[in-house]
């Protein structure tokens, strides 16, 4: 498969993104529902808007104490007649799960949306294996059956309309041609709970864990991923290794948080605890459960003091909903199931430094992230970390130097800025020659080599021929 | 209540310098009009910013230590430029965090920098420079100015008492301009993307000139309207309150 994480991919994707005109109207949307949205919710809970620092004290508690709570979850939820299982990586995680629908003789699979199963790759492994998978979710649903990935986090499907809806499901479920959203659903409806029937194992993914209860949290506006937890024989649910928390209590302030900041609501439609299978006189529930919790490339942030702090992210989305970037480029570009300012964080440090480096560089810093996030995580800090590995190489995450003339300009730069008397000759040259290179009056038009991205679309104003500098010199002194 | 300072030390950020020395220049005038001395250490060149942004680390602290150098005896550092302020406030105590004896004069010097209109405003209390001003004013919120510093009230403070002057809201006035410094010439599309946007903002707003605190974001905005030739006038604040 070819690398997603190319500059040329990341600067094609944007551009076509960004020439959407129907993408851009749909970005433009979700941000302005979304984006300021969330932080009247955070305002409007009864611990004030304190609460996001609140929250990010209590996961920076649990991510310090990570391996006491998930051994504390695994021993409840195996207390419960369930099965825990610790994945390192990736394959372990697909090939756990492969093992158990293995064992238990699954032909289908209904899936709830689940980022970490996209981050492992699980649909594919399970459609090798010959396993029919289906997406419940309907966005989701819409890109499986588009063969696409999803673009936002909670909204899988916004970069499509319902035009195009129409079209894939006119062609892929043999309905008439409709671009209503209420009969699209209706007939995504009708094919899902025949899935949903016949399924022998239901997958979902987990989005809070609590180690004092030993449960996992599922929350969605369908109630499909309720369903795909019930109704089928089997229940496997993967969750990333930095989900869980200690207390109830510091439960429910973040799964209020991540209510306020997924979807500015006080509470998502379905929420389900699930600590483990149905008891056995129980008529509803899978007769078994299995948990599979996935480090893959956790633990190294975890280890690493200025990264640790990504952990206590709970993949809300809040961040993308009023990142700049992210409003303009879209998730694609990001060519990972984590986009926005949390992609441009996270999956340098899942995927690689130097292979995902545009994720992070092509990031303005303006904080707005940091601002919405329901846990007040430093995205900008981190962006700027990630920077400085890259700049200047790391061993510890095998990161080389991006660009030696990049290097050489700045180490340059610095150089005459702490030699004031060269700074100053050197200023007064480059405006001198300016003048020779740019004759013309007004701005300039062109700028050279790497320099040009600017003027493509700008002009740039001249060095003046008189720095503040030289004119503070020949100020006339207030009387 | 004045003079809480005897005396104003002026970093004039790099960019200004070079670039926009009519925008410092209204910072002089503004402070001899209200009657508190000014100085200007000449040895001043860049607080370190763009190295530090773009990852250059040792590079930025070379920059970060000469302006510590320059600047650590200065009682009331004033700065037209919410990024640097932020950089010298908050960024340093991050670019020295392993350095306990730079750090210590980090802090020293992140203690006694303000932004123009945050230390006029908060600082000497002053919301009327006696300034005016012919015209319809938008007024675009510089990321780091707003959220690092949380200056933005200061800025529309001053600027409702200029004479004259119409102050119109643009829409998300706090959306990121697209500058980014590096990011800027790294990523052109999408910072075009952005900056478009911003212009799209402030032309509904109907005003013949949008204003500032940061250079950066200025230049950014003043380069797009330029070649699109939108004639709305670009200013720095500093440049408004004093002409
Ligand atoms: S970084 Fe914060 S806002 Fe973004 S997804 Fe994670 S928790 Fe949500």
């Amino acid at each position: 498969m070819d690398d997603p994480f190319t500059t040329e991919k990341y600067t094609a994707k944007s551009r076509q993104a960004i020439s959407d005109k129907r993408l851009q109207g749909a970005l433009a949307d979700v941000q302005a529902r979304l984006g300021p949205a969330t932080q009247t919710m955070y305002s409007a809970q009864p611990e004030g808007a304190g609460i996001r620092q609140q929250a990010h004290e209590i996961r920076q508690r649990c991510i310090e104490n990570l391996d006491i709570l998930l051994e504390a979850l695994a021993d409840k939820v195996t207390g419960n007649g369930g099965q825990v299982f610790f994945a390192n990586d990736a394959e372990e995680a697909v090939s756990c799960c492969l093992a158990v629908a293995k064992k238990h003789g699954v032909k289908t699979v209904v899936k709830g949306k689940s980022m970490v199963t996209e981050e492992v790759g699980l649909n594919q492994a399970l459609e090798a294996e010959g396993v029919d998978v289906a997406e419940t979710d309907l966005g989701e649903y819409i890109i499986q059956l588009a063969g696409e990935k999803p673009s936002h986090i909670i909204a899988p499907a916004i970069h499509k309309t319902r035009e195009q809806v129409g079209q894939l499901f006119a062609e892929k479920l043999g309905i008439d041609y409709t671009a209503d959203p209420a009969a699209l659903t209706q007939a995504a409806r009708a094919v899902l709970r025949e899935k949903f029937l016949a399924a022998d194992m239901g997958i979902t993914g987990c989005n809070l864990a609590c180690a004092q209860t030993g449960h996992i949290t599922t929350v969605s506006n369908e109630g499909n991923i309720r369903m795909t937890s019930t109704l089928p024989r089997v229940h496997v649910a993967f969750m990333g290794m930095e989900r869980v928390v200690a207390t109830l209590k510091d439960h429910d302030i973040l799964f209020r948080l991540l209510s306020s900041g997924a979807a500015a609501q006080k509470l998502g439609g379905y929420v389900s605890y699930v600590g483990g299978p149905g008891p056995e006189d129980y008529p509803d529930g899978p007769v078994a459960f299995h948990l599979i919790i996935i480090d893959n490339g956790r633990s190294r942030m975890l280890a690493d003091p200025a990264f640790r702090e990504m952990l206590c992210c709970i993949r809300c989305s809040a961040c993308l909903n009023v990142c700049p970037v992210y409003g303009k480029i879209g998730g694609h570009a990001y060519g990972s199931p984590y986009s926005g300012p949390v992609g441009a964080v996270v999956t340098p440090l899942l995927a690689g430094l130097n292979r995902a480096q545009d994720l992070c560089f092509g990031e303005t810093l303006c904080g707005a992230c940091k601002q919405a996030c329901p846990v007040d995580i430093d995205l900008p800090r981190m962006l700027r970390e990630l920077r400085f590995r890259l700049a200047e190489g790391d061993e510890t995450w095998s990161a080389t130097p991006v660009s030696k003339p990049e290097k050489f300009a700045m180490d340059t730069f610095a150089w005459f800025t702490s030699h004031p008397a060269a700074y100053r000759a050197a200023l007064f040259s480059a405006s001198r020659m300016q003048a020779l290179v740019y004759a013309k009056e007004g701005p300039i038009r062109q700028l050279p080599g790497p320099l040009a991205g600017w003027t493509r679309s700008r002009t740039l104003r001249k060095i003046s021929s008189r720095p503040f500098r030289s004119q503070w010199k020949s100020r006339k002194q207030p009387s | 209540m004045l003079p809480v300072f005897p005396e104003v030390t002026l970093f004039v950020q790099c960019m200004v310098d070079a670039m926009a020395p009519e925008a410092a220049m209204g910072m002089v005038r503004l402070f001899d009009r209200l009657g508190i001395a000014t100085s200007f250490p000449e040895d001043q060149t860049c607080c370190g910013q763009p190295a530090f942004n773009a990852g250059y680390r040792t590079a930025s602290r070379k920059s970060a230590m000469h302006f510590i150098q320059v600047f650590e005896n200065a009682e009331c550092i004033v700065c037209p430029s919410g990024s640097c302020v932020a950089m010298v406030r908050h960024h340093y105590l991050e670019l020295f965090a392993d350095d306990p004896h730079w750090l210590a004069r980090a802090k020293k010097v992140g203690g006694n920098i303000f932004e123009l209109t945050e230390f006029l405003v908060d600082v000497l209390h002053i919301s009327d420079v006696g300034a005016a001003y012919q015209g319809t004013v938008t007024y675009h919120d510089s990321c780091h100015l707003l959220r690092s510093l949380g200056v933005g009230r200061q800025p529309r403070e001053l600027l409702s008492h200029v004479r004259g002057l119409t102050l119109v809201e643009m829409a998300q006035s706090d959306r990121c301009c697209g500058f980014g410094g590096t990011f800027s010439i790294k990523y052109p599309d999408i910072s075009t993307a952005l900056v478009a946007d911003k212009v799209e903002r402030i032309l509904e707003t109907g005003a013949d000139t949008v204003v500032g605190c940061d250079m950066g974001c200025l230049l950014n905005i003043e380069g797009y309207l330029t070649r699109m030739g939108h004639p709305v006038t670009v200013k720095h604040i500093a440049e408004l309150l004093a002409p």
